[in-house]
C-alpha cells in the first residue's frame, strides 16, 4: 500500500522567498503525525501545498500514491480557527454540513440525512447540543470542535489539521486527543501542526521537525530529541534567510 | 429557509407573468412620451394624480415600479453575498467606471451603424468599461504595493473623470438636443421604457435564480474559501459568477438608480438585514424584500415630486430602512441589545440582593450558634447591613428591593427586609449555585481563592442552565449533598 502522504523535493516560495525548501518525507499509514517548528517555519504552507492551496515551485506530492486532485475525498482538512470570520450568519450544523457539499452535489439542497450526519459528527466532538447556535456565540474551543466535526463528517483516510490545539480549553484538548486516538484505531492517519512541545510525545507517535526544511522526521522516541529540537528552533536567522531578506529589500527599493 | 426563498421568487414570477400580460395588452395603446410628462407643470403633482401613482393606475408608473422592485430585490440578494465576501465596494468601482463606456458607446454608435440612443448599445459600452475598471483595480493591487482601497480610489475617480470629460464633449457637439446621458449619473426612472423593463426584469430573474441555485456553494465561498478550494470547489469560477451577477444588476440598474448611487442598492439592504437575523438564508430573504421595497417607495416618491432624482430617493428610502434596522433589528439592533443588557444587569442585581440577604441571615445564625436546620427564614435584615455587604449605591439597592418585593420574593418592613417563602427558596438555590461555582474554581481551575468571589459572580449569571447541571452533578459526587454547601472562605 502507498504511503498516506508522500512528499518529494517540495519547494514553495512566496515572492521569491522560499518558505518550504526541499522537503522530503513519507508518512507511515495509521500514525498520528505531529508537525513541529517555530513560527514562520512553513508548517501551514506545507499543509496548504499538499492540498494545492498554494502554488508549488517544484516537487511532487502524492496522497496514497496519486495526486491530490484525484484523492480529495480521502483528505479531511481542519483549517486554522482564525482563518475565517466567525461573525458569519450561520450556525454550527451549517458549518459541519459544508464538509458534505461535495457529496451533496452542485445546486442541490442539504437534505435531512446530511443534517443527521452532521449532527452525529457534532455529537462525536461532544457539542451536539450546540448544533443550532450561531457560530459567534460558540467559545474558541467549541469553534475548533465544529471545524473538527466538519472534517470528520467526510470520513476521510488522511486528516490535515492546522493547529487544532491553539488557544482551546482543556476539555476541548482532551476531546480532540480522544478523536485522534479513535481515528488511529480505525487505521486513519492524521497530520497535526502542533505548538506545545511538551505534549508532543504524549499525543503523537511520529514527528516532523520543520524549519523551512525538514530538520528530522521519524518515530517520536527516536526523533524528538533535544539535539534535533535545538537544530529546529536554534539559530533563527540562517544564512539563506538573510540572503533572501536582503534581496527582498533591494527589490522593494527599486 | 431555502423554501421561503424559492417561494418569494415564485411569487415574483407569478407577479411578473400577470403584469407582462397587462403590458402586452397595453403595448398597442399609444404610449405617453416618457421622460417629458408634466415637466412644465408644478413640481408636486395634484392630489388626484398622487393617488393614481400610489395605486399604480398609470401604465408608466406601473412599469417603472415593477422594474425597480425587481432590480431592488435582485441587488438585495446579490448584495448579501458580496457583502459577506467583503467585496461590497467592487460594485461601486464597476458602476463609476461605466461612465466612459456609456459616452464612448454614444459617440461611436453612429459610425458603427447603431442607434446611439439604444439602451443595449449604451449598456454594452458601460459593461465593457466597468469591467476594464475592475480589472485595473485587480492589476494595480497585484503589481504594486498599493492596497485595495487606494486602487479603488484611483480607478474610480480616473474613470469617472474621463466619462465626465466625454460627456462635456458630447454636449458641445450637439447643442440643440440633450443626449439624456446625464440621467445615467443620478438615475431617472421616468426614462424607463417597456423594453428597459423587460431587460431589468430578465436580468433580475436570472441573477436571483443563479443565487438560489448556487446558494450553498456561495455560502461556503463567502465563509471559508480555502476549505472550499481544498474540497475541489472552483473558487475562481464562483467568484467570477458572483462578480458577473454584480455586473448584471449594476448595469441594468444604471438607468433607474444612476451610477453614483447604484452601489447603495447592493450594500444597504444587505447590511440592514444583518441586524435582523443570524441565519444567511433569512438574511438573504430580508435583504431581497428590503431592496424591493426601497426601490418601489423611492421610485414612487420621485414620480410624485418631479425634480427629485429617483436614485437619490431609492437610496434615501433604503437608508431609512437601514436606520430602523440599526436601531430595532431583533438580533443586532442597538435597542434590543441595550434592553438585553439591561435585563441581565437587572437579574444580576436581584440575585446579588437575594444572596446577600441569605448570607446575612446565615451569619446571624452562626453568631447565635443555632443548629444547621434551624435557620431563621423570617429574620429581618436591615438596609444598613445590606449596604455593607456589597459595593452598591443606595439608589441601586432600593430599586432592586422594590422590584423584588413586587415579585413577592421579599417584604419590606420598617426595620428592614424579610424573605417570603418563595424568596427564601430562590435565595437558597442561588447561594448553592454560587458556592458550587466557587468550589469548582478552587478545586479545578487553579484560581487563587481570594479572587474567587468576584469571578464566580460574573460567571454564574452568564452560565447556561445545562452547564450548571453538569457542574452540580460533578460536585455532588464529592459529597456536597447539603442543600447549600458551607461557605468555603
Amino acid at each position: 500500500m502507498n504511503a498516506p502522504l508522500s512528499i518529494r523535493d517540495l519547494t514553495v516560495a512566496y515572492h521569491r522567498k522560499p518558505v518550504v525548501w526541499d522537503v522530503n518525507f513519507d508518512l507511515p499509514a495509521g500514525s498520528l503525525v505531529g508537525v513541529v517548528g517555530p513560527n514562520g517555519a512553513g508548517k501551514s504552507t506545507l499543509l496548504k501545498a499538499v492540498m494545492d492551496l498554494v502554488p508549488i515551485a517544484s516537487g511532487k506530492i502524492e496522497i496514497f500514491g496519486k495526486p491530490y486532485r484525484a484523492q480529495r475525498h480521502l483528505v479531511g482538512y481542519v483549517p486554522q480557527r482564525e482563518s475565517v470570520d466567525w461573525d458569519f450568519p450561520i450556525d454550527a450544523i451549517d458549518v459541519v454540513t459544508m464538509g458534505m457539499y461535495g457529496q451533496i452535489g452542485w445546486c442541490k439542497p442539504v437534505q435531512k440525512k446530511h443534517r443527521d450526519a452532521a449532527k452525529h459528527a457534532l455529537d462525536r466532538v461532544g457539542i451536539a447540543e450546540l448544533a443550532t447556535r450561531q457560530i459567534s456565540q460558540l467559545s474558541g474551543g467549541q469553534q475548533q470542535r465544529t471545524f473538527l466535526a466538519r472534517a470528520l463528517v467526510q470520513d476521510a483516510d488522511l486528516y490535515l489539521m492546522d493547529e487544532p490545539f491553539a488557544a482551546v480549553d482543556a476539555a476541548t484538548e482532551h476531546a480532540i486527543v480522544d478523536i485522534l486516538r479513535e481515528l488511529q484505531a480505525r487505521g486513519k492517519t492524521a497530520v497535526v501542526i502542533h505548538h506545545d512541545l511538551q505534549t508532543v510525545p504524549q499525543y503523537f507517535d511520529y514527528v516532523v521537525l520543520l524549519n523551512m526544511r525538514v530538520v528530522a522526521h521519524g518515530p517520536v522516541e527516536k526523533t524528538f530529541t533535544s539535539e534535533n529540537l535545538h537544530k529546529t528552533y536554534g539559530g533563527r536567522l540562517t544564512l539563506l534567510d538573510e540572503v533572501t531578506e536582503a534581496m527582498r529589500r533591494r527589490e522593494r527599493a527599486l | 429557509m431555502k423554501r421561503i426563498g424559492t417561494l418569494v421568487v415564485l411569487l415574483f414570477t407569478i407577479f411578473v407573468l400577470c403584469d407582462c400580460a397587462a403590458i402586452a395588452q397595453d403595448i398597442d395603446a399609444p404610449m405617453l412620451e416618457t421622460g417629458t410628462t408634466a415637466v412644465d407643470s408644478a413640481s408636486i403633482k395634484p392630489a388626484s394624480e398622487f393617488w393614481r401613482i400610489i395605486f399604480l393606475q398609470d401604465y408608466n408608473t406601473r412599469i417603472v415600479v415593477l422594474s425597480v422592485a425587481f432590480l431592488g430585490a435582485a441587488s438585495g440578494l446579490v448584495g448579501s453575498f458580496t457583502l459577506l465576501r467583503k467585496r461590497a465596494l467592487i460594485g461601486d468601482a464597476l458602476s463609476h467606471a461605466s461612465l466612459p463606456g456609456i459616452t464612448i458607446a454614444y459617440m461611436a454608435a453612429p459610425t458603427l451603424g447603431l442607434n446611439s440612443k439604444s439602451l443595449t448599445v449604451l449598456l454594452t459600452g458601460a459593461t465593457i468599461s466597468g469591467l476594464i475598471g475592475v480589472l485595473a483595480i485587480l492589476w494595480i493591487r497585484s503589481t504594486t504595493k498599493l492596497k485595495e482601497d487606494a486602487a479603488l480610489g484611483i480607478v474610480l475617480t480616473v474613470f469617472f473623470g474621463c466619462g465626465a470629460a466625454f460627456l462635456g464633449i458630447i454636449q458641445n457637439m450637439n447643442h440643440t438636443q440633450p443626449a439624456g446621458l446625464e440621467d445615467f449619473i443620478f438615475g431617472k426612472t421616468s426614462a424607463i421604457g417597456v423594453w428597459d423593463t423587460k431587460l431589468i426584469i430578465g436580468a433580475s430573474l436570472i441573477s436571483t435564480t443563479i443565487c438560489i441555485l448556487l446558494f450553498k456553494e456561495l455560502k461556503l465561498l463567502c465563509f471559508d474559501s480555502d476549505f472550499a478550494r481544498s474540497r475541489g470547489s472552483p473558487i475562481l469560477l464562483l467568484d467570477i459568477a458572483l462578480m458577473s451577477l454584480v455586473v448584471l444588476v449594476t448595469m441594468v440598474g444604471l438607468q433607474a438608480v444612476g451610477l453614483m448611487l447604484m452601489v447603495a442598492l447592493l450594500i444597504i439592504p444587505a447590511a440592514a438585514s444583518r441586524f435582523w437575523t443570524d441565519r444567511l438564508a433569512l438574511m438573504a430573504v430580508v435583504s431581497t424584500i428590503l431592496g424591493a421595497l426601497g426601490g418601489v417607495i423611492g421610485a414612487m416618491v420621485s414620480t410624485i415630486f418631479q425634480n427629485l432624482p429617483s436614485g437619490a430617493m431609492i437610496v434615501l428610502t433604503c437608508s431609512s430602512f437601514f436606520l430602523i434596522s440599526l436601531l430595532f433589528g431583533t438580533q443586532r439592533g442597538l435597542l434590543p441589545r441595550y434592553l438585553r443588557r439591561k435585563r441581565v444587569n437587572w437579574r444580576v442585581a436581584r440575585q446579588h440582593l437575594l444572596r446577600s440577604m441569605f448570607e446575612l441571615i446565615e451569619q446571624q445564625k452562626e453568631q447565635a450558634s443555632i443548629s444547621a436546620n434551624d435557620l431563621n427564614r423570617k429574620a429581618i435584615v436591615s438596609l444598613d447591613s445590606l449596604m455593607l455587604q456589597r459595593t452598591w449605591s443606595r439608589r441601586e439597592l432600593l430599586r432592586t428591593l422594590s422590584s423584588a418585593s413586587q415579585d413577592d420574593l421579599i417584604r419590606q418592613r420598617e426595620s428592614g427586609v424579610q424573605f417570603t417563602q418563595a424568596g427564601y427558596t430562590e435565595a437558597a438555590r442561588l447561594t448553592r449555585q454560587h458556592r458550587l461555582w466557587e468550589l469548582y474554581l478552587i478545586t479545578h481551575a487553579d484560581v487563587a481563592s481570594a479572587n474567587v468571589d468576584r469571578d464566580a459572580d460574573h460567571i454564574e449569571h452568564v452560565l447556561e442552565p445545562e452547564i450548571v447541571d453538569q457542574l452540580e452533578d460533578l460536585l455532588d459526587e464529592q459529597d456536597f449533598s447539603l442543600p447549600v454547601p458551607a461557605n468555603p472562605h
